[in-house]
């Protein structure tokens, strides 16, 4: 039996990602919803919905290859694939050229390096601290208690940088509740925020070729990619869908590997 | 579906059964000189001046092993506090401070192993500062606990090529320890029985590098994990005739045997990796069986070769030990310790190398200074770097490691 779909289904930390490919690999449905404690229920509901957007239901003749940290927790899957390498085959696909992927999840970020033939050079992951991951933004909309879609406005609005110096999450909050003490105006703070970010994430590894950003994080906060584009003077690509890198990456590995067996 | 196993066969060792008896043995001894009072204890760090204590009649007891023990038991992640609680930082040695944390708590792996209540009281203190300096702190706590003698060799860093005034400074250094030591034992150094200790750890010395070695085997009779438990004797029996035999008899025949017949520690072997740091003791078996599933050998180390001392020679005892801690890894340059990797890659044909950046052990993690990045470059072969540490588990994060590690495979197979 051929299979006639590919799916690629990324469980990150905070939310789930479905993507669903046609043969010719064209991105035909897909879903994001929230992780939360039922991994696997969560990864069902998100197939189904990208299956719905794509038109098709039921699950017979696909292949569907996992990524993300629940990756292990989708029961339908052939294979998986750790989130490094799909985020690298979902961006080649979109920018088949050498590039530096940064990518900004909810837990934690990477910077991955490809080759002009997208072979991947090297990368690396955030340490296990939350500075200049998604957590590090929500827990500073908390202290703010600016609700985190408002927070890319306010960014964008600021008329003052304000830099935040410390390393660690917990230290960088005492330093924005200093900051309000002194009366500086929330927008600012935002900004100062996303540079602190930008900051922990730019200083992971060196840049070479593109840049491309992908995420969660950057799908929501915009704002954040044309900063880094003013920090580092170069344009910076966006692919179509940011927050679903990953699973399409995914759902690539499920095309590239469908000779193998499946699980229909 | 294709999912990969994390239950990947482990090929077990038979001389595993004799290892564990050494260590037994080793620990008995001391307890029972603790409790007698007689041979006098030395408690020595791991990288010398073991001789030395041994040819002076001395049973050698070390820390280092201790904190191992304490890592792989993974007791020290709830025992570091304590330490800390007394002012040793959580960003200092882990060996150091979840070994203070088990003598103030009364707790030690050694009562579970051996039904013994405590680690051997010490008549003499005597350190290396060759790995590091915390060493000297650790030791000097417990001079104070037990208000006993503490006396060390400081020794030389960042060594490019060998001086002789280096060698002369470390030999005068060992040379001066002997009055204090003396003192304790009551007795004159016996120079025989010295150059016979020496001469033994010379042997197990050469042994030891002929079980490593035997990893360039393709494919690897052993890996890294099953190494960093069979060096076990090279430590804590170096310098005595045991020691010489569990390798010349037991351990070395059995992975040439396996050799010869071309038996694989991780069945299928298609990637080979050099681990680069300190082990992640209480995450060995994990690690072991997460490369195995990934048809990965961890083949050699920096850590396991560092107890190879073949420059000992029973004819200049003082000098030859000098040369044998000064010519370690830790302490040489970083020219000295890229050739020395990239003479590695050489012998053991490895196709990445992984560092262990262990938080409390900056003499130990030595990606911090751009050599995964300028070795990468130099040898043609990725490197992975990733965080964690020798027994402080709050410091590493396990899905993390595994998902770093599951990605450098995959990179390896693009």
């Amino acid at each position: 039996m051929s299979n006639d779909l590919f799916i690629g289904i990324d469980v990150g930390a905070s939310s789930t990602k479905a993507a669903v490919l046609d043969r010719d690999e064209y991105l035909i449905g897909h879903a994001v919803l929230r992780s939360g404690t039922d991994f696997e229920g969560t990864a069902a509901a998100s197939l189904a919905e990208a299956l719905a957007m794509a038109g098709m239901s039921g699950r017979d003749g696909f292949r569907c290859v996992s990524t993300g940290y629940g990756r292990k927790n989708v029961p339908f899957r052939e294979d998986t694939k750790t989130e490094i390498s799909c985020h690298a085959k979902g961006c080649y696909k979109e920018f088949p050229e050498a590039i530096t992927i940064i990518d900004i999840g909810g837990q934690d970020n990477k910077v991955i390096k490809l080759d002009v033939k997208g072979r991947r050079l090297n990368f690396k992951m955030n340490r296990k601290c939350a500075a200049g991951t998604g957590a590090f933004l929500e827990e500073m909309a908390m202290r703010l208690a600016v609700p985190l879609e408002e927070m890319d406005g306010l960014a964008r609005s600021a008329e003052h940088m304000v830099e935040l110096g410390s390393y660690c999450t917990v230290f960088s909050g005492t330093e924005v509740l200093e900051k309000i003490r002194q009366g500086v105006e929330a927008p600012d703070l935002v900004k100062g925020i996303f540079l602190s970010m930008i900051r922990r994430v730019l200083e992971m590894d060196s840049l070479s070729g593109r840049v491309v950003m992908t995420g969660g994080v950057v799908a929501h906060n915009p704002y954040l990619v044309d900063m880094v584009r003013d920090i580092i003077g170069h344009e910076v690509l966006v692919p179509e869908h940011p927050q679903l890198t990953g699973a399409i990456g995914a759902a690539l590995f499920a095309a590239a590997g469908e000779d193998q067996p499946h699980s229909s | 579906m294709s999912q990969t196993s994390n239950e990947a066969p482990r090929k077990s060792i038979a001389a595993s059964k004799v290892c564990k008896k050494i260590m037994a043995d080793h620990f008995y001894e001391m307890d029972e000189a603790a409790r007698t009072g007689s041979p006098k204890i030395a408690w020595c760090t791991s990288v010398g001046p073991a001789e030395l204590l041994r040819g002076m009649g001395f049973l050698v007891y070390f820390p280092e092993n201790h904190g191992a023990m304490l890592g792989a038991t993974r007791m020290s992640t709830e025992l570091i506090p304590y330490a800390n609680a007394i002012g040793y930082s959580p960003d200092i040695c882990s060996y150091l401070t979840c070994d203070v944390g088990s003598y103030l708590q009364k707790k030690t792996p050694l009562t579970k192993a051996y039904n013994i209540e405590s680690v051997p009281r010490p008549d003499v203190l005597v350190f290396n500062t060759n790995q590091c300096r915390d060493v000297q702190d650790w030791f000097a706590w417990y001079a104070r606990e037990f208000d006993v003698p503490l006396v060390g060799v400081h020794t030389h860093r960042d060594i490019g090529r060998i001086r002789d005034y280096q060698i002369k400074d470390i030999a005068k250094q060992h040379e001066d320890l002997v009055p204090l030591l003396e003192e304790v034992t009551g007795e004159r150094l016996d120079m025989d029985r010295l150059k016979e200790a020496v001469e033994f750890s010379r042997r197990t010395s050469v042994l030891w590098r002929a079980c490593l070695e035997s990893a360039a085997a393709v494919p690897s009779p052993w890996t890294f994990f099953d190494a960093s438990i069979h060096m076990g004797p090279a430590v804590v029996a170096r310098g005595t005739r045991e020691g010489v035999s569990y390798y010349e008899d037991h351990l070395l025949p059995e992975l040439e045997q396996r050799v010869k017949e071309g038996v694989a520690a991780v069945e299928g072997e298609k990637h080979r990796i050099y681990w680069e740091g300190m082990p992640i003791w209480g995450k060995l078996r994990p690690l072991a069986e997460q490369f195995a599933s990934l048809k990965t050998c961890v083949v050699a180390s920096t850590y396991c070769n560092s107890w190879i001392f073949d420059l000992l020679d029973p004819a200049d005892p003082f000098e030859s030990m000098a040369r044998a801690y000064t010519e370690l890894f830790i302490v040489r340059d970083e020219v000295y310790k890229e050739d020395y990797i990239r003479r590695c890659l050489e012998l053991f044909k490895f196709n990445g190398i992984v560092f262990h950046d262990a938080k409390t052990c900056p003499n130990n993690s030595n990606n911090r200074y751009g050599m995964p990045e300028r070795l990468s470059k130099a040898l043609g072969i990725p490197t992975l770097t990733i965080n964690g540490d020798l027994c402080d588990l709050r410091c590493y994060s396990e899905e993390q490691a595994k998902t770093n590690i599951e990605a450098f495979i995959e990179q390896l197979e693009e």
